[in-house]
């Protein structure tokens, strides 16, 4: 007898959590531009405000267009759920006091987004929250860093900047051997390229900004859960397994066995700190989100001819792409993301500073600016923008040179971007 | 709140109030490979509207210990002896899938304590394939698929389900797969073909129904491929005080899928048959 299959990856980007509307018989999903929602009578508003029904109350908590992305990326994640945010920032945040608070710690890699790195480095410090940054590629760091405190393991799918592939199923085997889950950052990826929860990771999140839509119009970020982390095994997380005076003495990990950690970051973390997404944007994000398969194959094919192109160019001193032999994370790469390792990378141009601004101002194709991810080709300079609070021995451990420049690979005409890129090289190569 | 039924101790979610054995109660039995958290959106609703509610982990499901009962028979004098010292006068008997065939037995063991039974998704027999009882020994990746698979009605075969349960933003085909993986890791991997074989090997339901008074009520999907509701009609006809409700659209986890269909058929039960309190009344 064949095993029956659940739907392949692009119809559920199409279809995964929604139906057609029931009023209208509209395809689309509606913008529910509403902020609350109408009770049937008191029984019906207690019950909701308690959690013994489901449904929706208040847009901050949860909104219907809005769930419909989430429940599409959960099941495009093989996720029990997520939770849509404010921005990757917010969604970031909410995972993490969802699970502790001050007098906690984190390791984290060390090649993280410079928005991450401040997070973790300064504002959680205030907040009573440590941090110790390891080498993403040194087990033995995260695993000396490992404190009787520690309440969560977190890195990047592909680091930031240089594109260390995260060695998800070793990570987590640590960090399942401590009683602690694994929260990956799965923004240069996508579902597309990686499902982090097959690997290994306990839960993962989006800046849904960047690849998932795509279009560069909307920022927001989504927070997955796998489903796959026991807190009640574990003892280390008395937010989710004690009753919590603040929602009627509920315990989470009572109420479900694999979804407590949602249960809870929706319930106080979406209400207290409030970092919720707005309807339309959550409508921007799904319909980028519909042709995520096509536009990753596409962002792939396209990455693969510029950096062939560029590694082979005299002006180039150094390229990060995992799938170039030179990469030291390039065998691990071709196990963990046979399908590609996306768009983002980063370089290093030959000769001073200023050539490397006379190439990213030279660019006509490519945009200068701080985003990645989107359809259109992008480049920035990171030491002076993405990156500039973060202190030079930080930026050198980081694989961070003055001369690095960061392309996003669009989904342009290859020919025109790669005539772009030599047009550009050619003016950098005048004033190295 | 944990009983101690010997040889080992059995746990049951009492829907987030204290277990107030002066109220009428309401049972509810997992079906196989579960636990009490497929109740979610039924169990805390009726422990605040008046009745005092008892969510079982079955043996080695869950936070219950073992040992595994390897029959529904074994399950049932479990559950039983669990209930039968409570103070409790009156029980409401819920069985989901393997649960209603257990339910069935407990309800034969505490006999005139038990005012109704409700049986949601069941059949008699309970028949399981030959490919899958195969594969839950063999293959349990394998097994946990097809079950998921069929489990979930066709409409929402794209994971198109509105609202998610227990609420927007959750998905509840990955949530169903993702449970019964945690009860294979935590509580074994014989827990699957045990309990499948324990549905398949079943033979007393025809019997112990014909020994039964008690009002009954079937709950059943209307796209169940699991347990299709003509599969549930031999063991209808045995009963003489019975009520039929088939939800529309809703496939073998039915309370997942239709959790307000299912809340307000079991709510709409218990108040014909136990005594009514002020909350109920109320409700």
């Amino acid at each position: 007898m064949a095993t029956p299959k659940y739907p392949g990856f692009d119809t559920l980007a199409l279809h995964a959590g929604q139906r057609p509307d029931a009023a209208t018989g509209a395809r689309a999903v509606p913008i529910y531009a509403s902020t609350s929602f109408c009770f049937d009578d008191s029984d019906h508003a207690a019950a909701l405000f308690n959690m013994e029904r489901a449904g929706h109350v208040y847009s901050r908590i949860s909104n219907p267009t809005v769930s419909v992305l989430e429940e599409r990326l959960a099941a495009l994640e093989r996720g029990v759920g997520a939770i849509a945010a404010a921005s990757g920032q917010a969604a970031l945040h909410l995972a993490i006091v969802t699970l502790m608070g001050a007098g906690a710690h984190i390791v984290a890699s060390r090649a993280l987004y410079g928005g991450s790195h401040n997070l973790l480095a300064y504002t959680l410090a205030r907040f009573g929250i440590d941090t110790t940054f390891v080498d993403p590629r040194n087990l033995d760091a995260w695993r000396a860093a490992v404190r009787a405190n520690t309440r969560l393991l977190f890195g990047e799918t592909l680091g930031n900047p240089g594109l260390d592939v995260l060695d998800i199923p070793r990570v987590a085997a640590l960090a399942h051997e401590h009683g602690l889950p694994l929260l990956v950052d799965s923004t240069f990826t996508t579902p597309y390229l990686m499902q982090p929860f097959t690997l290994g990771a306990d839960l993962l999140y989006h800046s849904a900004t960047k690849f998932i839509g795509g279009h560069g119009v909307a920022i927001g970020g989504v927070l997955v859960d796998g489903g796959t982390f026991d807190w009640h095994a574990s003892g280390k997380f008395q937010t989710l397994t004690e009753p919590y005076s603040g929602f009627h003495g509920m315990n989470f990990a009572e109420e479900s066995t694999v979804a407590p950690f949602l249960l809870r970051a929706r319930r106080e973390g979406l209400r207290d700190f409030g970092a919720c997404m707005a309807p339309h944007t959550a409508f921007l994000l799904l319909q980028g989100l519909e042709t995520l398969p096509l536009r990753m194959e596409r962002h792939v094919a396209n990455t693969r001819q510029v950096v062939e192109f560029l590694a082979a160019h005299p002006m180039v001193e150094k390229i990060a792409y995992p799938e170039l032999p030179s990469h030291p994370d390039h065998a691990l790469a071709q196990r963990l993301l046979p399908k590609g390792c996306g768009a983002v990378f980063s370089f290093d141009l030959k000769g001073t500073r200023a050539a490397g601004r006379k190439f990213v101002e030279t660019l006509a194709v490519f945009s200068h600016l701080a985003n990645v991810g989107d359809a259109k080709s992008l480049v920035i300079h990171p030491a002076s923008t993405t990156h500039f609070r973060v202190p030079d021995h930080e930026l050198a451990a980081a694989g961070i040179t003055q001369g690095t420049i960061r392309l996003s690979i669009g989904l342009e005409d290859p020919a025109d971007l790669l005539d772009d890129l030599a047009r550009a090289l050619k003016a950098a190569s005048k004033v190295a | 709140m944990m009983l101690d039924p010997p040889p080992s101790p059995l746990f049951a979610y009492t829907g987030g109030k204290p277990f107030d054995a002066t109220r009428p109660c309401i049972v509810l039995l997992h079906g196989a490979q579960g636990d009490h958290s497929v109740w979610i959106l039924q169990s805390r609703y009726l422990a605040h509207h008046g009745y005092a509610v008892l969510a079982f982990d079955l043996p080695q499901h869950g936070r219950s210990n073992g040992p595994l009962a390897i029959t529904i028979e074994a399950a049932a004098d479990r559950v039983a002896a669990a209930l039968t010292p409570l103070g409790t006068s009156r029980f409401l008997l819920a069985g989901h899938s393997m649960g209603s065939l257990i339910a069935i037995e407990v309800a034969r063991r505490l006999r005139e304590r038990v005012a109704g039974i409700a049986l949601l998704g069941t059949s008699a027999p309970m028949r399981v394939s030959d490919a899958l009882l195969a594969a839950t020994h063999d293959d349990p990746a394998a097994a946990m698929q097809m079950i998921n698979v069929w489990s979930h009605s066709a409409s929402i075969a794209p994971f198109a389900v509105r609202p998610g349960n227990p609420g927007p933003g959750f998905n509840i085909v990955w949530e169903n797969l993702r449970l019964m993986e945690r009860i294979a890791r935590v509580n074994g991997a014989d827990v699957l073909p045990t309990d499948f074989a324990a549905c398949n090997a079943y033979a007393g339901a025809i019997d112990a129904a014909r020994s039964l008074s008690c009002p009954v009520l079937f709950i059943s999907g209307a796209a169940d491929q699991m347990t299709p509701p003509k599969a549930a009609q031999p063991l209808i006809d045995v009963f003489v005080r019975k009520t039929v409700v088939t939800l529309p659209s809703t496939g073998h986890a039915t309370m997942a899928e239709n959790p307000d269909g299912v809340r307000t058929a079991l709510q709409k039960f218990a108040a014909q048959v136990l005594a009514p309190t002020s909350e109920s009344k109320a409700a």
